[in-house]
């Protein structure tokens, strides 16, 4: 996947460098100096209990939320400004459009457009935002939409697909921007349980094809065996990160132990 | 695609035939609405004094259908250009800019505040206040082009500003409701694959918006066909003055007045007809399935008299069906 890519990497360092990166809203703060790193390839799987901020981060990652304080850089490029002679300079809207195409995302509720198909939904931000011819543009969301196995529903809207087709689609439109970045914010926390595996599967080949992602998931099982780091937020901050073993079997922290006998 | 279709009531098989519920109540209730129908029309159609020979007369009278002409050209005018200032409007209502938000607040503050009638009158007398009307450098600056406001302000423009600025007002609370009715997920999502805000309002909210845009403006719409006949106050001859004109000489008004609402109920009625297709247009997506037109619904109950195989119950909405 991330071969297709036409703009050359800007560094080889991390795809995401966070450093003592902030978030309020209003006079709360939500969060509280997340450091992080993800390298390109890897897949960072997020954990941590509810409003402890996992979602806010990622929406901090592509721009969807301003942060407040710390350095976030994606690429090796500032998220939301630019450094010129020692001073930052917030983006023009353009500038943010650009860098936020390269980063794809998909929501706990799937957010498909209801009044397109879901052929049209692949090929809408490609023929949108890329400028893509609309027969090439549909050509490409054909073959995801064979790729996540719903080769044969490109004519049905949002509403006459079940949660588990919904997200597929979703995130074959994400792929459809060749993303250098995925984000998952609890992808199959919506389904039943017996439309979980598809989504998972899905996203267990994206990880293979060496897609870089972060993944807010309960999953603790997807997060063992794919996730190259675990990372476990609590109340606006990273309280322990580690390979799946260590921080899955192995917790150090009371409050990992604690988080982790709920959903285990 | 059809394998997957829950299965339609095919032929006698799986029909059911069973002794309909009796209603005595609804066939008495049918027959006293029919007798009070019966006897207002009988007394419409044989009291001489309605003059129905004039009514005839004049239905196609040369000045009731300019009037008639007038009256749509006000409608549409007022219509198109109050959904475009009422998106505008509400666009900017919805801005974080406060100046822009308050202007637009500001705007329908005093439009709505005010009575549509007063306002087609301050139309029609705008030259006393402002004799010449220019476009130019603000504050008194030099003018580039400019004239007469007499001249420039006939009648007619001064019924079709007071109109459509007026319904401007009305139409930015219906869009911005729709607005506000749209998901927030969805300009996220839209805003996450790369779109601007002006593609994400463009492309992905407002035509989801319309579903609930559409049917309050068909009202709208409905009800400036009428509200057009106000401007009679400024001698415009739309479909009503028209007809006082005629009456004025003939004093024949009540036949006058018929003519006239004959002509407004055949616009209504069309204009309701296709505000019913233009809604189910903007349902797609959101239903499923769309429900039936009163025409396929009507073909569907002969076929099933006749004994064939019934279409589905509804149309489907898309090729594509709903499997697992
Ligand atoms: N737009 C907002 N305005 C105000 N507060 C917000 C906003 N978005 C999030 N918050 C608050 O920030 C905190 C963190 O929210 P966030 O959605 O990031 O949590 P989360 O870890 O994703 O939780 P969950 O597992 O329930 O999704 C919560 O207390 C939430 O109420
Ligand atoms: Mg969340």
């Amino acid at each position: 996947m991330s071969d297709q890519h036409t703009t050359a990497p800007a560094t080889d360092g991390p795809m995401v460098l966070a450093e003592g990166v902030r978030k309020r809203f209003g006079l709360v703060e939500v969060l509280k100096g997340i450091t992080l790193e993800v390298g390109r390839g890897e897949v960072v799987c997020l954990l941590g209990p509810s409003g402890s901020g996992k979602s806010t981060f990622l929406r901090c990652i592509n721009h969807l939320e301003r942060i407040n304080g710390g350095r976030l850089a994606v690429d090796g490029q500032l998220v939301g400004y630019r450094e010129q002679g020692g001073k930052l300079h917030e983006l023009r809207e353009k500038e943010v459009v650009r860098r936020r195409a390269e980063i794809g995302m998909v929501f706990q509720r799937f957010n498909l457009f209801p009044h397109r198909t879901a052929l049209e939904n692949i090929a809408e931000a490609p023929v949108l935002v890329r400028g893509l011819p609309r027969r090439e543009a549909s050509t490409r969301a054909q073959a995801l939409l064979d790729r996540v196995g719903l080769g044969d529903r490109g004519d049905a809207y949002p509403a006459q697909l079940s949660g588990g087709q919904q997200q597929r689609v979703a995130i074959a439109r994400a792929l459809a921007m060749e993303p250098k970045l995925m984000l998952f914010d609890e992808p199959t926390s919506a389904l039943d349980p017996e439309l979980v595996g598809d989504v998972l599967d899905v996203m267990r080949d994206l990880a293979r094809d060496g897609m870089t992602m972060v993944v807010v998931t309960h999953e603790i099982g997807f997060a063992r065996e794919v996730a190259d780091t675990v990372v476990f937020m609590d109340d606006g901050v990273v309280v322990e990160s580690g390979p799946p073993a260590a921080v899955l079997d192995a917790p150090q922290h009371e409050r990992t132990k604690a988080f982790l006998s709920k959903v285990l | 695609m059809s394998s997957d279709v829950p299965a339609v009531v095919e032929g006698d098989a799986t029909e059911i035939k069973a002794v309909p519920v009796r209603r005595p109540g609804r066939w008495l209730a049918a027959a006293v609405v029919a007798v009070l129908v019966a006897n207002a029309v009988w007394s419409l159609a044989t009291n001489d004094r309605l003059q129905w020979g004039i009514v005839g007369d004049f239905l196609f009278d040369g000045r009731i259908i300019d009037g008639l002409v007038k009256t749509l050209e006000l409608t549409v005018i007022a219509m198109v250009v109050g959904v475009v200032l009422g998106v505008l409007l509400a666009v900017m209502r919805l801005s974080s800019n406060p100046l822009v938000a308050g202007a637009s607040a500001f705007y329908i503050w005093l439009f709505r505040g005010t009575p549509l009638l007063v306002q087609i009158l301050a139309w029609n007398f705008i030259a006393s206040i402002y004799p010449r009307i220019t476009l130019g450098v603000p504050f008194g600056g030099p003018e580039i082009v400019g004239g007469d406001a007499n001249a420039l302000i006939t009648t007619f423009v001064a019924a079709s500003l007071a109109l459509a600025l007026n319904e401007g007002a009305y139409m930015a609370e219906i869009v911005r409701a729709g607005i506000l009715s749209v998901d927030e997920g969805q300009s996220e999502a839209a805003q996450a694959l790369g779109m601007t805000r002006a593609q994400t309002m463009r492309r992905i909210v407002l035509p989801q918006a319309m579903r609930v845009i559409v049917p309050p403006t068909g009202n709208e719409t409905i009800a400036m066909l009428k509200t057009t006949s106000l401007v009679s106050v400024i001698a415009l001859p739309e479909l009503l003055y028209a007809a006082q004109l005629i009456y004025s000489v003939n004093y024949k008004q009540i036949p006058l007045l018929i003519v006239v609402m004959i002509w407004y109920l055949l616009f209504t009625t069309i204009l309701s007809i296709g505000q019913y297709y233009i809604e189910r247009r903007f349902g797609r997506g959101h239903a499923r399935e769309l429900p039936l037109t009163p025409w396929q619904r009507l073909r569907r109950s002969l076929t099933i008299q006749r004994g064939r195989p019934a279409l589905p119950l509804a149309q489907r909405n898309t090729g594509g069906g709903f499997g697992a």
